[in-house]
């Protein structure tokens, strides 16, 4: 039926058009309804693609970073003018004679006259200012380094890196951009000796938050995204399959459980800023939980992720076959025994698709975040789920705010980087059930 | 000890009931008196539940009351004119807390300068570490002195009642292992009631938002009357210096026209571009272009919204407003309703899309066939008898778009704006309910201004609206489901 319609030749529809002539209107109305599916389609398909351009092509570039690498003549009389060389001495004391240290340096490297203190102004500026504290770390680290050379690699400022990249452009109004062209000079001299070159950029994924975009990272907001994950999975999986059990296979069908039937449907539609302001007020306004925490974020997304779980491990034990449990109660188990025993082991892959579904989704999760205080400034790795964190949607956000050609390069890579731990999360889900599923 | 060793406790204190219980029931066993009425699991997890329940109980009990007594002595060492002072009774015990958590950190010989004297508490305890933002009162070191000696105490009676209630219910349940208690029957009971528990934590979930945010509501709702904020049209919450009695304008209708505007282009996009899929992805595509599709366009719906906010913020607001707002005239933000219409549709299309592929796959062949017989065209037959038979689950899909569209906040917060405008120019920068409850709960809350408890009202409104459409969009797809077997 369908075929004699699909393979009609034009001479046959001719023929047919003596009998009906509103025939040919018919089937171009018929081509035309089918192209607006093909164009619906590619429409949808080119955003996807649209997005994930957009996106590599600002971000790719972050992953590598422009450093400079200078010869660094720890001396004595500048680091240490009272002798002691111990690493307290170091931390200690005034913090200034660092960055005479590095000025020395870098008007060493350069060949910049003890005279020209204008010149010397310009070529720090190419340098991230966390440089000489640098040196003060390395030197607190290794004290015998004083009074030896050692080349050493420094960060150039986000501007200088944008620069490099070539996305601040040389050919636009000296006014309207960062880099001058007194910079660029140094900075053409600098590559030309070799000195300035572009490698891999480590701190992406150790350093934490800063207003500096040269050392700035993702490495303390995945800590905390991963804190958040080990709350949200040790609290849903259990609560969410127990949950399921007992309304698929004990409940009776009474009020009260279809009450719950509709509440949690509702729940998964709820929009997740209420779980944030419901975060707010139960856990830190009434429980005094710290804000900032990632056992806080993980509780609240717990609860949004726990109707999903729940709505696909139901899913999962109404797909075990009733004869699974017929069996086991005819050779005399409980219930409890059949559906611990035997239920549930073949349920096992369905619950973990459906929670790593969950978790891929939590983890994505911003606005609840922001309700109970995780876009904050945090430095330092979170000891504990107790200790201020941040995660990566916060950080994203963070980041997207800032106009910093740098920081909108960073932002685009800490995109990347979640949504690879999205792709491996939901890539492990669709194996699990190809792997384990089982046709009855 | 702190609560994590007193959870140790009872878990190892559990783990070993587990094992003498087992023993115990083997041993019976041996004897062979009298058969067992459970297996030896089955004993061993009686008293395992046994010693674990009652004290777990107890330790969430002691914890819970904690504060509270806390609280109370604190209290008792306040001066009257403090506690009459009810709008900074809370910010006075957050400072006896601060100098209690200072005290802990001073030594001895310290404590003593401090009580005679000799130096200022705040200097101690600022060379500790434990910054004070004023000196510290007598009373305030009197509270906090009792408030650290109760603290300890309480602590210590903890430990010692969950130490015993743990060893006292382990032994009781170790003697009441019989041939002939029926382990298994009671060990079942408590398991059922624990998942009884664990599938109410959803209704929990409910009341607690239900509860936390109409509490807050209310109170906001004491000090802007209902009227003047559903029915305002200026949004103004001016954030008052402290002390004035200033509190600004909550118009609520701007907020909504924002939210409402946004989402009406977001399903301009989404309804036809996710219908249209699933239709041509339903009646037309080959089975191989559909298992590549479907995917493909579902993974719009994992990406998270930070990300589309992101793509709104620097590609897609920055290109309408350079080629379609400027050349035309129209506005001159990059922040505007359309950017975050188009955006939010496009991360719509596949809730659209495969819901409603679902209910047409779900239609039955023989309806199709039959029109198809009849001499109707594929498009014909889409037009005139699937979409009708499909048509309450498709409303109920595009329903259910509808609220995620309307409590939608990464996107609209990044690109539609915070300034609360109503006007009919798509290309002005508008604002939403979500917006403003991320605007007034970021940052410094108080929970006794307007300008906080705010978030609430908007929340709970937002609330009941996504509610309703939810459940109005189960009733539809319940109530009209054709029924074809």
């Amino acid at each position: 039926m369908t075929a004699t319609l699909s393979h009609n030749t034009p001479e046959q529809a001719l023929i047919v058009s003596h009998i009906d002539l509103g025939l040919q209107r018919r089937y171009r109305s018929e081509r035309r309804f089918r192209a607006y599916g093909i164009a619906a389609l590619t429409f949808g398909i080119l955003c996807l693609v649209l997005l994930f351009s957009s996106i590599i092509s600002r971000g790719y570039t972050a992953f590598e970073q422009t450093r400079i690498t200078l010869k660094v003549d720890f001396d004595p009389a500048i680091v240490a003018p009272d002798g002691n060389r111990s690493a307290e001495a170091i931390m200690g004391g005034d913090a200034f004679r660092f960055d005479d240290l590095f000025s020395a340096t870098v008007q060493k490297s350069l060949e910049i006259s003890p005279d020209d203190e204008d010149g010397l102004y310009d070529a720090l500026d190419l340098f991230s200012k966390g440089s000489s504290p640098m040196l003060r770390q390395m030197l607190a680290q290794d004290p015998a380094l004083i009074g030896t050379t050692k080349d050493v690699e420094f960060y150039a400022t986000g501007d200088v890196d944008s620069f490099v990249k070539g996305s601040i452009r040389a050919d636009i109004p000296e006014s309207q951009r960062n880099i001058k062209d007194k910079h660029i000079v140094l900075i053409t001299k600098l590559k030309d000796s070799g000195a300035l070159h572009l490698a891999f950029n480590t701190g992406l994924f150790t350093f934490g938050a800063s207003t500096r975009p040269e050392v700035a990272g993702v490495g303390v907001a995945a800590i905390g995204s991963l804190y958040m994950m080990l709350v949200v999975l040790s609290l849903s999986l259990p609560l969410g399959v127990a949950g399921s059990i007992y309304l698929e296979e004990f409940a009776p069908k009474n009020r009260w459980t279809d009450l719950i039937e509709v509440n949690i449907n509702n729940l998964a539609a709820v929009p997740s800023i209420v779980y944030g302001m419901l975060g707010l007020a139960v856990f830190i306004n009434f429980a005094h939980l710290p804000r900032s925490a990632s056992l806080v974020g993980g509780l609240v997304l717990t609860l949004t992720t726990l109707p999903t779980v729940i709505i696909s491990t139901r899913a999962a034990l109404k797909a075990v076959p009733p004869s699974i449990r017929d069996a086991g109660l005819g050779i005399g188990a409980s219930k409890m025994q059949t559906v611990f025993h035997h239920v549930l082991p073949l349920a096992v892959p369905g619950i973990l698709t459906g929670t790593i579904i969950g978790l891929a989704h939590a983890l994505g999760e911003t606005a609840p975040l922001l309700m109970i205080g995780m876009k904050a400034f945090v430095v330092d790795y979170p000891a504990t789920p107790l200790d201020p964190a941040t995660s990566l949607p916060t950080q994203i956000y963070m980041w997207a705010t800032e106009p910093e050609r740098a920081f909108i390069e960073r932002t685009s890579a800490a995109i990347m980087v979640l949504l690879a731990f999205l792709l491996a999360m939901n890539s492990c889900a669709v194996l699990l059930r190809r792997m384990f599923e089982r046709r009855w | 000890m702190g609560p994590l060793w007193l959870l140790a406790l009872i878990a190892g204190l559990s783990l070993f009931g587990f094992a003498i219980g087992r023993w115990k029931s083997v041993a019976l066993a041996r004897e062979g008196r009298q058969p067992m009425a459970a297996r030896p699991a089955h004993y061993g997890s009686f008293v395992l539940v046994w010693t674990a329940i009652p004290a777990v109980i107890v330790l969430i009990l002691l914890s819970i009351g904690r504060p509270y007594i806390a609280d109370h002595a604190v209290r008792a060492h306040l001066p009257d004119n403090v506690l009459a002072d009810e709008t900074n009774l809370s910010l006075a015990i957050a400072n006896v807390e601060q100098v209690a958590n200072g005290l802990k950190t001073v030594t001895p010989d310290e404590m003593q300068n401090i009580k005679i004297g000799v130096v200022t508490a705040r200097s101690v305890f600022a060379k500790h570490g434990v910054p004070l933002a004023g000196d510290v009162e007598p009373y305030q070191l009197a509270a906090a002195i009792s408030l650290n000696a109760i603290r300890a105490t309480l602590s210590d009676i903890t430990d010692v009642t969950v130490s015993l209630v743990t060893a006292l219910c382990l032994v009781f349940a170790f003697i009441r292992i019989k041939p002939r208690l029926r382990a298994r029957t009671a060990v079942e009971r408590v398991i059922l009631v624990l998942l009884i528990l664990a599938s109410s934590v959803a209704v929990l979930t409910t009341i607690g938002i239900v509860l936390s945010m109409l509490f807050q509501a209310l109170h906001f709702f004491s000090m802007v009357s209902p009227a003047n904020f559903f029915l305002g049209t200026v949004w103004d919450p001016r954030f008052a210096a402290a002390g004035s009695q200033e509190s600004g304008q909550f118009g609520f209708l701007p907020l909504a026209w924002g939210t409402l505007f946004i989402s009406f282009f977001a399903m301009l996009v989404a309804v036809p571009v996710g219908l249209f899929s699933a239709i041509y992805m339903s009646e037309y595509a080959s089975s191989r272009v559909r298992s590549v599709a479907k995917p493909l366009l579902e993974i719009l719906a994992g990406i998270p919204t930070i990300v589309y906010g992101f793509f709104a913020l620097t590609t897609v607001g920055p290109a309408i407003r350079d080629y379609v707002a400027v050349p035309f005239g129209l506005g001159t933000s990059g922040n505007n309703v359309i950017t975050a219409g188009l955006v939010m549709g496009i991360m719509l299309i596949p809730y659209v899309s495969s819901l409603s592929d679902d209910i047409i796959t779900a239609v039955p062949r023989a309806l199709r066939d039959g029109s198809l017989g009849l001499g109707a065209t594929r498009s014909e037959t889409v037009k005139q008898v699937v979409l009708p038979a499909a048509l309450p689950g498709i409303v109920g899909a595009i329903l259910l778009a509808a609220s995620r569209a309307i409590g939608e906040t990464m996107i609209v917060v990044l690109a539609a704006g915070v300034a609360a405008n109503m006007s009919l120019n798509p290309f002005t920068e508008m604002t939403t309910i979500t917006v403003k409850i991320v605007n007034q709960l970021t940052g410094d809350l108080e929970f006794t201004s307007p300008q906080t408890l705010v978030a609430f009202a908007l929340g709970i409104t937002l609330f009941v609206a996504t509610l309703a459409l939810n459940v109005l969009a189960l009733t539809i797809v319940r109530k009209y489901r054709e029924q074809y077997e």
